[in-house]
């Protein structure tokens, strides 16, 4: 089973633990995971701008990179979704659609795929989980709060399994952090302020750390707390399951 | 043209008054809860909604018959059925029929539609008082503004506000904020209007082809005071409000309150069927733009709407955003799919004004793809040339550095080397980013930087 690694472009530049961490976790898991060195960037942050026509560069740039894999994993729900909905390649039609089914977000991989049971690990810490929306009601990795069905959380299933890990039940648990995409520019305002009343629900309950799915939001929400001046910490999931595998 | 400020604009400004905003979304957020309650109370609420928006696929691959059948039955029961195509034959057929009675009053109760077709300033132009019996609607209406909900016209204001308005216009005591008193000035106000108007119209929540009656859902009994004491009852409604049967009813109203504000069902649910003894009724079934949305595969669904408000309550930018930032009549997640059907050039702003966050399409009742559709209007806005110049070169060169893995590696290390170095050129006003957020602090290098040194090594090291 070989895996291809797929790292968000901001993540690659920014965020490169979340990336190691990730790389690590699924070696460590027993998976032959490999980076391919070309690739750059899913297309969604034109996709969702209304610029889907300017994503065919990136479409075949992601097909050259990943055609050969039998998984594709990332650890981010967000642009996961983007290439699930709207991977396509003309010419090679089947291949792209072959591979929209073969992406998956990490934690999905781990839970669905590898079925991994037990984590052994400790995380000392009171963490509040971020549910990424692209995650939640995208890719469905935990019940949403609006439908009337029973409650299940991929991420939150593997953090449980933590030691010493205290994770928080938020007053609004899957309220949007107000980061989307080139939203939080356009749309500065709102933006920032849903921001700010995300952390404040995370701030209620006295979290250390504010963990997620999707450094997209977390890099946002880790902008605000910088600015406040606060003593919350953000981590990706990745990075806390590495840790303690 | 456009005379309106933008939805970030408008947003930008009414975040100005941190306390009113947090106020705004508690009060919507509380709404939404009690939907919640109310929904997961029945356990077949999933599939209610999913009936729901079958009935209403039925209805819109044959809106034609129902339609007529619609007519015809509401002819035989002695309403008079017209037709307007647009929303200035709408006001002239109301018109019409007040000036045919010679009167110059008419009492009003909640319709979107007419908001839609801003029926209230044509009316006045031509002489017409026009009252609001709906109690959020009077407000606003006396405050000259436009309604910021379509649930909860006045949800914007605080009872302050409402307090002061009152002592303004009708004469009550100032500074006097006590919700009882206030209402039942309000509730004088109104008696006298229901006694003395000829003319009574309503909007229509569902019109049922099978027996040719009108159903109209409030909680204050307004649209029934209105209609009972008047002479003439005029009930206006957009094409999509038809149903097949009355038995299709009971799954609306059941999805409809508790959607909307949580109740089991709405205090009153009115049907009309026919004129009383010597009065008349008159029904106006209006298009302005929803045949062309009916001929547009992708937003088609928006037509299902039942008018419930649910996605507003539940969306994180119209609760911090206001009602009037949409500056269209139907405000929000559902506002910001109809908007651009009548009006690309003045609407190209709100299918923008979201995160995509999805939490529309979960609660609406029927089903209606919500977010799904914005995501598909910002394609096809842009495309139609309504996107910012600035914005589309900006994309032309983001699609060139990401479609390129040379380019993008280089422009990642330039990026990196200028936030550590000169980092004045990324944190300064101009920054939408840096505003009111840090930006990232720069590592040292990239992961495929790392990978290339590390990865391998560490494959072999596992690999042992």
């Amino acid at each position: 089973m070989r895996i291809g690694l797929f790292i968000p472009c901001y993540v690659d530049q920014f965020y490169p633990k979340v990336a190691i961490a990730t790389y690590e976790l699924l070696q460590k898991l027993g998976c032959d995971v490999r980076f391919p060195m070309k690739q750059t960037c899913c297309g969604q942050p034109m996709a969702n701008s209304g610029y889907a026509h300017l994503t065919k560069g990136c479409d075949a740039n992601f097909m050259a990179n990943f055609a050969e894999f039998d998984y594709i994993v990332c650890p981010s729900g967000s642009c996961v979704l983007h290439v699930k909905e709207h991977l396509h390649d003309e010419n090679n039609e089947e291949l792209a659609s072959k591979m929209r089914k073969r992406v998956f977000e990490l934690t999905e991989f781990i839970t669905d795929v590898l079925k991994v049971e037990t984590i052994v690990g400790n995380f000392p810490y009171k963490v509040g989980m971020h549910q990424s929306c692209h995650g939640q009601r995208g890719l469905k990795l935990s019940q949403m709060s609006e439908l009337n069905a029973p409650f299940f959380s991929k991420p939150e299933q593997l953090l449980s399994k933590i030691k010493g890990i205290n994770l928080v039940s938020l007053s609004r648990k899957d309220e949007c952090c107000g980061f989307g995409g080139t939203f939080c520019v356009t749309e500065e305002a709102i933006s920032v302020k849903m921001g700010q009343d995300r952390i404040k629900d995370h701030e209620a309950h006295q979290v250390d750390y504010i963990t997620g799915g999707d450094m997209s939001c977390l890099m946002h929400l880790e902008g605000i707390l910088k600015r406040q001046k606060s003593p919350i910490q953000i981590i990706h999931i990745a990075e806390i399951l590495n840790a303690t595998v | 043209m456009k005379n309106n400020l933008e939805h970030s604009e408008a947003a930008a400004i009414f975040n100005k008054d941190v306390k009113r905003v947090d106020w705004h979304d508690e009060t919507l957020w509380f709404v939404r809860e009690k939907r919640d309650k109310a929904a997961h109370q029945i356990p077949e609420w999933e599939l209610l909604r999913e009936m729901a928006s079958e009935i209403k696929n039925n209805v819109l691959s044959n809106i034609h018959d129902y339609l007529l059948e619609f007519e015809s039955n509401a002819q035989k029961n002695g309403i008079v059925v017209h037709w307007a195509a647009d929303a200035e034959e709408h006001n002239k057929i109301v018109h019409s029929i007040m000036e045919k009675h010679g009167v110059k009053q008419m009492v009003k109760s909640k319709s979107m539609l007419t908001e839609e077709c801003h029926l209230n300033e044509y009316l006045s132009e031509k002489g017409i008082d026009v009252i609001d019996s709906d109690l959020g609607e009077r407000i606003v209406q006396l405050r000259k503004e436009p309604p910021s909900h379509i649930v909860l016209p006045a949800i914007h204001l605080k009872k302050e506000d409402v307090s002061e308005t009152f002592h303004e216009h009708l004469g009550t005591e100032k500074g006097n904020n006590d919700p009882q008193y206030l209402t039942e000035a309000a509730r004088l106000h109104l008696r006298d209007t229901f006694l003395t108007r000829k003319v009574a119209l309503t909007g229509v929540n569902f019109a049922i082809a099978e027996t040719g009656e009108i159903v109209v859902c409030t909680n204050e009994g307004n649209a029934d005071m209105g209609a009972h004491l008047a002479d003439v009852h005029i009930a206006c409604m957009g094409f999509e409000k038809i149903i097949p049967q009355r038995k299709h009813l009971s799954v609306f109203l059941r999805l409809l309150a508790r959607s909307a504000t949580g109740q089991p069902i709405t205090t009153f649910s009115s049907h009309f069927k026919k004129p009383r003894d010597g009065k008349e009724m008159h029904i106006v079934i209006v298009d302005n733009g929803r045949t062309t949305q009916l001929g547009r595969e992708d937003f088609r669904n928006s037509l299902k709407c039942i008018r419930c408000g649910a996605c507003m309550n539940t969306c994180p930018v119209y609760r911090r955003s206001g009602g009037h930032s949409y500056h269209n009549a139907v405000a929000g997640p559902i506002g910001s799919i109809l908007a651009p059907n009548l009006d690309m050039n003045k609407n190209a702003d709100l299918p923008f004004a979201s995160t995509l966050c999805g939490s529309c399409t979960n609660v609406c009742p029927v089903k209606i793809d919500i977010h799904d559709q914005l995501y598909k209007w910002r394609q096809v806005l842009v495309k139609e040339g309504h996107a910012p110049l600035g914005k589309t070169i900006a994309m032309n060169g983001m699609a060139t550095v990401l479609a390129n893995p040379m380019v993008f590696d280089l422009a990642g290390k330039v990026g990196r080397f200028v936030m550590k170095n000169i980092p004045v050129l990324v944190n300064n006003s101009l920054n939408p980013w840096y505003k009111q957020r840090e930006m990232p602090a720069p590592p040292n290098e990239s992961f495929r930087e790392w990978y290339k040194k590390n990865g391998t090594e560490f494959n072999n090291k596992n690999n042992e």
